[in-house]
């Protein structure tokens, strides 16, 4: 293998460097964008040396200092980490790329360091191999996605992320109480120390409901998404695409974590699974309906994250006979949900600044005038729909499979359903941007970086669907979903 | 190394990059695009000559891809596949030529073609397709790339057009995903296998079986136009006419009875499948969707409405082939596949030319317009003595085998259904050659414009002419080999060869 990859410690660098950037674009804001640019792509470059890395030698662990766990602080990566640090790398690429044009003097200096400290915060999450350090890197991923939903500070945009806060605090909360009673439980925050004493005590069941609630209030998910749609609909642009490509994600990955390695035999004994996938159902029909019913554009995207945060939960029920296959299935579905919906964003982004309003029905020939744009809400509307060939239709093939292998109708039939409602409200745009409108509006120029960064995150979504033969086994590195069936 | 595997690729990429490359055109770019255009309708048209030649002679024409856990995209040129790609090929460059002639000056002509060039490339994809998955990805990409085309003029009209559409074709299409999925859990494999791959299922599971028949056909139904999923046919009318002819006579309705043809004699078996018993309510749904289109077509006004309602009729002929038993009915429903799409597309090159010329679009306003258009009117009544079924047009070999076919399994009832539908057909196209040849013209023509001391414009006469031509030639000359009938011969021999 490509020996320049191999020796560096990758992943201490795709944490320290983008919250150095982050320094430094707030000390010297005349610098934020080079900085901001060229720290996107090194994130890139330390994503591709680590997952050389995992290729080479499997699992990587990193004990920060020398001192592992109990005492220290330890790094842990395997295929889910990798896949999700991809997902950031390149979403967060794209959104730079589109930032640069898009943030003015005052704006940029404001932005930059922000999106910094978020982008260092997620490599962290993703990278964080204990309850603690997850609650701390947590923490700075909201904090940073709430002062980034501020930037503009309209008053809506201010009403909106006021409420951001305030779920986001009370998850926080409930999530640290329920970390310090393991630890009080259990005598220990690593998660594969915790992993081998956890047992179906009173204790860790307090702490399932509390850890569990607050991710769900942070992943927005059915019925707790209130805060979700405001927040990401009144953001800029680019920040709505990272709010909704990644942070909702990384609350979701720790869900996944945990439930993997914790309360998997727990929850699934007190049917917390199908109460999961419940909501999940309900969630996608939900929040497909919702968008579907939106005369702006930037909301009806919005409700679609949503309705495919609801998908991710389809897979709890299902997971106990077929691990492997239904994990894959829901680690492939937030790859190119995450990629998908930031081009969506992006493109929305585009067309309201073209139009200067995000009203459907005036969308006004767009097709035509702005074609790149409505080309990249075109291939994005496909992955999300599900439709083949795309990242979206590998996800939801996987766990169709598994839902009819085990008989489970009622979740097909959702995720059959939740297609065609997708299908509804994403044609529902671009049939409105053949259209001519009523009035004619003056229209301002995009610059092309906005055009191509969205087309460019589309294309990434169409193309996962011919990568699962290689995606998939990368997954598999350090079998993150258990050997085989039985989970972890 | 065998070069053979690249060629079902290099079939797709002859239409997709001309059309990548056109969407990056300007509007002016005229020569470039025309270019473009028909040097790829050109290449592929070499390349499935090469193809026929060699599958004739036992080559391999097969490309792999891993897709998906033990699931593989599979591009493979076998004779049914080469018998609906050499339709589509043929009839793609003569479309060109005639779309190119009929949009000449309209706008948006590089987001057209584009499209255009997409949408033929997704139904060789669903020619080619060597199994049910790759088949279905073409399939939705065959719906998400003739969306724009119907939407093209872009007034409200074809908005809702495109949506009642979409929301045909995706429920279809996510009725097939669920049946292919079903059947995949039970089988293990989605392969395309002459006389199926359920011949080691026991008999516990044919309810199973059967409920996925129901979702397959019922999927591949809608784009089939079978009564009750036709809605959507008359209304995609809105279309600019190369499109209504592209979306009649070969791409999406050829898709959907491609599909069903598939899903019968290569997933279930047309044997199997008769065990099944599930072949004779298709037989019947086919014969009611006949006499409906037919009936529906007496009353429209509209010519293109009329000629859509005939299609409904006509699409179901080839799955009423399928669904009898016996290798003369399933040459009858195979060979129907090209001579309806040569004769149908005749028909609407020459609707086409109609309104273009003269502004005309309705029956009531074709009085005497044989006269002003002679060699337009020309084509037209070859291509309806070939709906009629009089020889030696195709029409009639078609149901001459479908006759035949019904007779050898017993199904003497069929025969009325020909009989009635033919009637039909005599009833509401007759009428309009006896307008156009012998009624008086009227003193002026809706909106007429002049191309000298031509009737219409050479791009836009020479495609319906060759296309009747062809219709006749095809009949006349049906037992020479590579004839549709010799072809289908030949996919029929493999489906019901001994072991």
């Amino acid at each position: 293998m490509a020996a320049p990859f191999i020796d560096l410690p990758w992943g201490i660098i795709l944490i320290l460097l983008p919250l150095a950037a982050a320094m430094a674009a707030f000390l010297w804001p005349s610098m934020a964008k080079a900085v901001g640019l060229v720290t996107a792509v090194a994130v890139v470059v330390a994503v591709v040396g680590l997952g050389w890395q995992l290729l080479d030698h499997g699992l990587y662990r990193h004990a920060i200092g020398g001192w592992g766990a109990p005492l220290g602080i330890e790094l842990y990566a395997d295929g889910l980490s990798l896949l999700m640090l991809m997902a950031t790398a390149l979403v967060g690429f794209a959104v730079s790329l589109y930032a640069a044009a898009y943030f003015k003097a005052e704006d940029a200096a404001r932005f930059w360091p922000l999106w910094l400290v978020l982008l260092g915060a997620l490599n962290a999450l993703f990278l964080a191999a204990d309850i603690f350090n997850l609650y701390v890197t947590l923490e700075l991923v909201g904090l940073a996605a709430v002062a980034l939903a501020a930037l503009t500070g309209s008053a809506t945009a201010l009403g909106a992320a006021m409420r951001y806060l305030l779920a986001n605090l009370l998850a926080s909360l409930a999530y640290l109480l329920g970390v310090a009673l393991l630890y009080h439980g259990f005598g220990s925050v690593d998660i594969a120390i915790l992993a081998t004493r956890i047992a179906p005590a009173p204790v860790a069941f307090a702490a399932l409901g509390l850890i569990t609630t607050a991710l769900l209030l942070k992943t927005a998910l059915f019925p707790l998404h209130f805060w979700l749609p405001p927040a990401h609909a009144s953001a800029p642009a680019p920040v709505s695409a990272l709010l909704s490509a990644l942070v909702v994600k990384a609350s979701f990955y720790i869900l996944l974590r945990l439930w993997l390695e914790l309360f998997a035999p727990l929850g699934a004994g007190a049917g917390i699974d199908a109460l999961l996938g419940l909501l999940g159902a309900a969630a996608v029909l939900w929040g497909s309906v919702q968008a579907l019913r939106q005369s702006r554009l930037k909301l009806l995207v919005a409700y679609s994250t949503v309705a495919q945060i609801g998908y991710l939960f389809l897979a709890f029920p299902l997971a106990l006979a077929s691990s492997v296959a239904v994990w894959s299935a829901v680690a492939y579905l937030a790859l190119a949900h995450a990629l998908a919906k930031a081009a969506m964003f992006l493109a929305a982004g585009n067309l309201l600044r073209f139009g200067g309003h995000d009203r459907i029905a005036d969308l006004d020939r767009a097709v035509q005038r702005l074609p790149l744009t409505t080309a990249a809400f075109a291939l994005a509307g496909v992955s999300i729909m599900g439709l083949p060939p795309s990242g979206g239709f590998v996800g939801k093939w996987l766990l169709l499979e598994a839902a009819l292998t085990q008989g489970r109708w009622g979740l097909a039939l959702v995720m059959i359903l939740g297609g065609l409602l997708a299908a509804a409200y994403v044609f529902k745009v671009l049939g409105y941007a053949f259209t001519p409108a009523a009035v004619a509006h003056k229209s301002t120029a995009v610059p092309a970086s906005m055009e191509w960064a969205a087309l460019l995150l589309a294309l990434a979504a169409i193309l996962l669907g011919f990568m699962a033969p290689l995606l998939l086994p990368l997954l598999g590195i350090g079998e993150p979903f258990g050997a085989n069936g039985a989970g972890p | 190394m065998n070069w053979d595997g690249w060629i079902p690729p290099l079939l797709l990429a002859s239409s997709l990059l001309p059309g990548l490359i056109i969407f990056t055109l300007a509007e002016e770019q005229v020569r470039l695009r025309t270019l473009l255009n028909l040097g790829g309708a050109l290449v592929k048209l070499a390349l499935v000559g090469w193809m026929l030649w060699g599958v004739y002679h036992g080559h391999h024409y097969e490309m792999r891809l891993a897709l998906l856990p033990n699931l593989e995209l599979v591009l493979r040129a076998d004779p049914l596949a080469l018998l609906f790609i050499t339709l589509s090929a043929v009839l793609w460059l003569v479309t060109t030529v005639y779309a190119i002639g009929y949009l000449e000056g309209s706008p948006h002509r590089s987001r057209f073609f584009g499209f255009f060039s997409l949408c033929v490339t997704a139904t060789v994809g669903v020619a080619l397709a060597g199994n049910l998955i790759t088949f279905l990805i073409f399939y939705e990409l065959l719906t998400l790339a003739t969306y724009p085309l119907i939407v093209h003029r872009g007034t409200e009209a074809a908005r809702r057009a495109g949506q009642s559409y979409l929301a045909y074709t995706l429920g279809g299409g996510a009725l097939l995903l669920l049946g292919t999925v079903w059947l995949y859990t039970l089988t293990g494999t989605l392969e395309f296998t002459p006389q199926g791959i359920l011949d080691n299922l026991g008999a516990e599971h044919h309810p199973t079986l059967i409920m996925i028949f129901i979702l397959l056909i019922a999927g591949l139904g809608v784009k089939a136009a079978l009564v009750p999923l036709h809605g959507w046919l008359p209304q995609a009318m809105v279309a600019p006419a190369p499109v209504s002819a592209l979306l009649h006579a070969v791409a999406v309705v050829k898709a959907g009875a491609f599909g069903i043809m598939r899903v019968v004699y290569d997933i279930f078996g047309i044997e199997f499948a008769a065990g099944l018993g599930v072949l004779r309510p298709l037989a019947w749904l086919a014969a009611v969707t006949v006499f409906y289109g037919s009936l529906r077509a007496l009353f429209q006004d509209d010519l293109k409405r009329r000629l859509a309602f005939s299609t409904i009729s006509q699409v179901a002929y080839i799955i009423l082939g399928v669904a009898i038993v016996g290798p003369l009915a399933t040459i009858g429903g195979l060979v129907h596949l090209v001579h309806q799409g040569l004769m149908k597309i005749t028909l609407f090159f020459c609707a086409g030319n109609l309104a273009e010329t003269l502004g005309i679009h309705k029956v009531s306003e074709m009085d005497g317009v044989g006269r002003r258009m002679p060699w337009t009117m020309a084509a037209f009544t070859v291509g309806v003595f070939g709906m009629i079924g009089a020889p030696p047009v195709a029409g009639f070999i078609s149901k001459w085998y479908l006759g035949l076919g019904a007779l050898e399994a017993d199904q003497g009832w069929v025969l009325v259904v020909l009989a009635g539908s033919s009637l039909l057909n005599a009833a509401y196209f007759l009428p309009i050659l006896h307008r156009a040849w012998f009624r008086q013209p009227p003193e002026s023509w809706p909106k007429e414009r002049s191309f000298g001391r031509q009737e219409t414009a050479w791009m836009l006469l020479l495609p319906p002419l060759l296309t009747a031509a062809m219709a006749l030639a095809v009949g006349l000359l049906a037992t020479l080999p590579f004839s549709p009938l010799e072809w289908a011969r030949l996919v029929a021999q493999r489906e019901f060869s001994q072991p």
